[in-house]
């Protein structure tokens, strides 16, 4: 079991180590970085001091490793196009990914399950045919088209609730809310739904195969005979034992929805982490691409590694085969 | 030809209703994108066939100043929207059948030489392979896309945007191919026929090529087909999110965003015909492709 562990972990890191290359790469070849730094009127002092002060004199492997030991510490230098430390920028927009990611993420997970189960009692029902056609429709839209339908219904034609931005936010301890006002919270349901409608039928989907399967086994039959009632039988028996790859399904998707968030972001302009990505690479603006490159890669490292061992842990066939 | 209309392949393909639709519409939207200088009752992109005063002209309604009358509107400009969207079909198909056929042959190539080599070379595509798949592949694609972008230079940047969106989807795109072609030439490696190829002396290179490639040819053309929907998607949401297609050679997707603008003012066709020609041609290639995943696997049937 350790020696699964250790390897997982190694291999984590070298992929690190990798998208920390292609991060680093970037600065290197795409531009030069004083030219991005130092304005027209420059002399060659200027330019030979800064060159030395980034040590783009050394080689590159040296450049590498201060390239790293500085992102380990959260430093990524400056944005081109807004001149503050990019740390401090991602810091500013995490809070409005954040909420919007935990918001649709909730909201999958709860009407995922509950639509999954419902679909899965009432197999023959016309309301869970209706919902699995639906599904379908749901998977194959393209996110932003979800989006812009439904600002076009609520917004546009009913005016119900607003199109774009946060609302009113709160700042609690240099977290800025959007949980704690009206109009933060009626912005936060248009670009949740967007973001979570693709997950929620991957689950629902999900849930109802499971539960499918489930509901043909013997103790199932065992249970009704014992005059257990359905509720009874649907919730704790079945449904429980559907949740070992509902869970890892949730776990992997944890990734791509902030990953997603990029799309919803925009469609919404929702002033987040993946609003900031999509205007660094309009405006290529090498430190926040490399930031966020980084920031993403150790988050979706971090999902796999801890899927993989909670796995092994759950299933010990693993720990030998890998 | 008798030999093909003759097969089981085309059999279950007459009687499927959703594969003969899916595959009429699919031959509609590449005939009418291929066509399009010859369909398109305007060039879109000529600006002297452009009046101003034709802008924001309702669908089948004469417009107010001039009483021109458009099957599909016009957008701010005065243009065409049916001929826009025809022009537009046919940068997204073109951008999406590239990329496709990028990722397919890198793939391809990479995946007969892993497999059939192995060894260290095995070893390094497959980790980076790895490494890739960790990322959901819109990412990558995004990421490519500012990289190249960066590279190029700035007066270039518009021009070259289309094979920039290209390169992107195509190199976010070819695990998939690489990963089924090295499970196949694993298993086609072992045969007689590879061994007796190798008896007469032929090189490494040819083997790959004459020989193993035909046999795994069949996987790959039913990645092939959905990887065309999703790299259609793809090159549609980045020209969504404005990196992708410029507004001077606009694909369906950045119709879609020059549409959203007039979402408010009530000027909903801008946005509405582009969007539905996406979603049909994105749904006709997909049915078509899970179509074709079950027709050549007889296991599934």
């Amino acid at each position: 079991m350790f020696s699964f562990v250790l390897k997982r972990v190694g291999q984590s890191i070298l992929v690190l180590l990798v998208t920390g290359l292609v991060a680093f790469s970037m600065f290197t070849f795409v531009g030069d970085p004083i030219d991005n730094m130092l304005g027209q009127e420059r002399t060659m002092e200027d330019v030979e001091r800064l060159r030395q002060q980034l040590d783009l004199d050394q080689p590159f492997v040296v450049q590498y490793y201060r390239f790293l030991e500085q992102a380990i510490q959260g430093n990524f230098g400056v944005s081109y196009r807004q001149g503050r430390p990019v740390a401090e920028i991602l810091l500013e927009r995490a809070p409005a990914t954040l909420e919007l990611a935990l918001v649709s993420g909730v909201f999958a997970i709860v009407l995922g399950i509950a639509l999954g189960v419902f679909t899965a009692i009432r197999r023959d029902g016309v309301a869970a045919n209706v919902i699995m056609s639906a599904s379908l429709i749901g998977v194959s839209l393209p996110t932003f088209l979800i989006g812009i339908l439904l600002i076009y219904l609520f917004s546009v034609e009913l005016g119900w609730l607003p199109s774009f931005g946060r609302g009113e936010t709160v700042d609690v301890g240099g977290w800025s809310t959007g949980f704690l006002t009206e109009s933060g919270l009626k912005a936060l349901i248009l670009p949740s739904i967007t973001l979570g409608l693709y997950q929620m039928t991957l689950i629902m989907r999900l849930v109802r195969s499971e539960m499918l399967e489930v509901l043909r086994q013997d103790y199932i039959r065992f249970a009704k005979a014992r005059g257990l009632s359905d509720r009874v039988i649907n919730f704790r028996h079945a449904l429980k034992n559907t949740m070992v790859p509902v869970i890892t399904v949730i776990g992997l998707q944890l990734g791509s929805i902030i990953a997603f968030a990029i799309i919803t972001e925009t469609v919404f302009q929702w002033p987040g982490v993946g609003l900031l990505f999509i205007n660094a690479i309009q405006f290529v603006d090498i430190p926040v691409m490399a930031a966020y490159l980084m920031l993403i890669s150790v988050m979706f490292v971090a999902i796999n590694l801890l899927v993989d061992i909670l796995y092994a842990f759950i299933d010990p066939r693993l720990r030998v085969a890998t | 030809m008798k030999r093909f209309l003759d097969s089981d392949v085309f059999y279950a393909f007459k009687t499927s209703p959703v594969a003969v639709v899916s595959a009429l519409v699919t031959v509609l939207m590449v005939l009418s994108a291929v066509l399009a200088p010859l369909i398109a009752p305007t060039n879109p992109f000529d600006p002297a066939s452009l009046n101003l005063m034709n802008g924001f002209t309702p669908p089948m309604e004469p417009n107010a100043f001039t009483g021109d009358s458009f099957f599909l509107g016009t957008d701010d400009q005065g243009r065409d929207v049916f001929s826009t969207i025809l022009y537009g079909l046919r940068i997204s198909l073109f951008v999406g059948v590239a990329a496709v056929l990028l990722a397919m042959t890198l793939g391809i190539f990479l995946g007969l030489l892993s497999g059939y080599v192995g060894g260290w070379t095995e070893t390094i595509i497959m980790r980076a392979a790895d490494v890739q798949l960790t990322f959901p592949s819109i990412l990558v694609a995004m990421l490519i896309f500012g990289i190249a972008k960066g590279v190029t230079p700035v007066e270039y940047r518009d021009q070259m945007a289309i094979w920039v969106l290209i390169l992107a989807i195509g190199l976010s795109d070819w695990v998939q191919f690489a990963r089924v072609v090295r499970g196949a030439t694993l298993v086609e490696k072992s045969k007689d026929y590879v061994a007796a190829a190798r008896l007469i002396g032929r090189s490494p290179l040819t083997i790959m090529i004459r020989h193993i490639l035909p046999n795994v040819l069949s996987p790959v053309l039913v990645i092939a087909t959905i990887s065309l929907a999703l790299a259609i998607i793809a090159e549609a949401t980045l020209s969504f999110l404005g990196v992708g297609a410029p507004p001077t050679q606009p694909s369906l997707g950045t119709l879609i965003r020059i549409g959203q603008g007039f979402l408010f003012s009530g000027e909903w066709w801008i946005l509405f015909f582009p969007a539905c020609t996406l979603l049909a041609l994105a749904l006709a290639v997909n049915l078509l492709g899970d179509w074709l995943r079950d027709a050549l696997n007889p296991r599934l049937r």
